[in-house]
């Protein structure tokens, strides 16, 4: 089925409040195979003049999805998973954020639009990063691209 | 780590090869990224979407590229960072990151990043700026 962009755009997206813990960014370490040590070490992280271990480049997408329903927007767009895959990714960086801290995430569709003739569909979602304070941390913003192979052009 | 004053133009960062993908490689990934999408940790629902096999989450390689650009500067010099997913990374694949300093200006390098498979399928094409004050 074809996104309305309209619809989507109104859709609100529940926000989230992530905290930020030392295990898993160890554990998001091991996984992506980081060696650098201040990214699991605390005490490497502190020689480094860090107060804690740093939130890496692209964790903020993993915060995203520390909401079980992250993608329950998909269903209320009666999107089949089958037919997205991950288009872009872009992080916009204002600060670094650290273990230990919560940080508040505000997502909203940013846009929807279409290439192929309409054989293809891009969902835009833009996420801002603060923390409680407001003070910004990162933006975040994902596209996906969703297949109609009903349609040929 | 490079200084950023040691930074020009046609600056080539030192490339990253990272261990081949398995389906551990996966089944990690999800766990640490909180990304459960079942096709790229469950052969039986990558079939049902017409795929052979599970393949790899475009934001492990978003990830592995985030690593050559930390190995690189420290991460609070980067002020962006976006990449487009052209292609999926099947299982086994062998990727290669890259990057090289396409401008400067203002302070602000742009580094032209790519992942590249074996076989030389590229995979993930993006940029990231480094502020070089």
């Amino acid at each position: 089925m074809r996104i309305d962009p309209e619809k989507a755009k109104a859709l609100p997206i529940r926000s989230i409040e992530a905290d930020v813990e030392r295990g898993r960014l160890r554990f998001f370490a091991k996984a992506v195979g980081q060696t650098d040590p201040i990214y699991s070490d605390v005490d490497a992280a502190r020689r480094a003049g860090h107060p804690d271990l740093p939130v890496p480049p692209t964790f903020f997408f993993s915060l995203e999805m520390d909401d079980p329903d992250a993608f329950s927007f998909l269903a209320d767009l009666n999107i089949d998973l089958g037919r997205i895959l991950h288009g872009e990714q872009s992080f916009t960086y204002h600060s670094l954020a650290y273990a230990g801290e919560t940080l508040l995430l505000k997502s909203r569709i940013a846009d929807v639009h279409t290439k192929k003739g309409g054989a293809l569909q891009f969902l835009v979602k833009h996420t801002d990063i603060t923390r409680p304070t407001g003070e910004p941390v990162a933006e975040a913003e994902f596209s996906l691209a969703i297949s109609h192979p009903e349609v040929t052009s | 780590m490079t200084t950023t004053t040691e930074i020009a133009v046609g600056t080539e960062l030192p490339p990253l090869r990272v261990t081949p993908i398995s389906r551990a490689t996966l089944a990690l990934f999800a766990g640490a990224s909180g990304d459960h999408m079942p096709i790229h940790i469950d052969i039986d629902a990558a079939k049902k979407f017409g795929y052979d096999d599970v393949f790899a989450h475009g934001m492990l390689s978003m990830a592995y590229l985030g690593r050559l650009l930390t190995d690189w500067v420290p991460q609070e010099k980067i002020r962006s960072y976006r990449v487009r997913f052209t292609a999926v990374t099947p299982l086994h694949a062998e990727p290669t990151c890259t990057g090289r300093v396409t401008a400067i200006d203002d302070g602000i390098a742009i580094v032209e990043l790519t992942v590249t498979l074996a076989d030389g399928t590229v995979t993930l094409r993006g940029d990231a700026t480094i502020d070089l004050t």
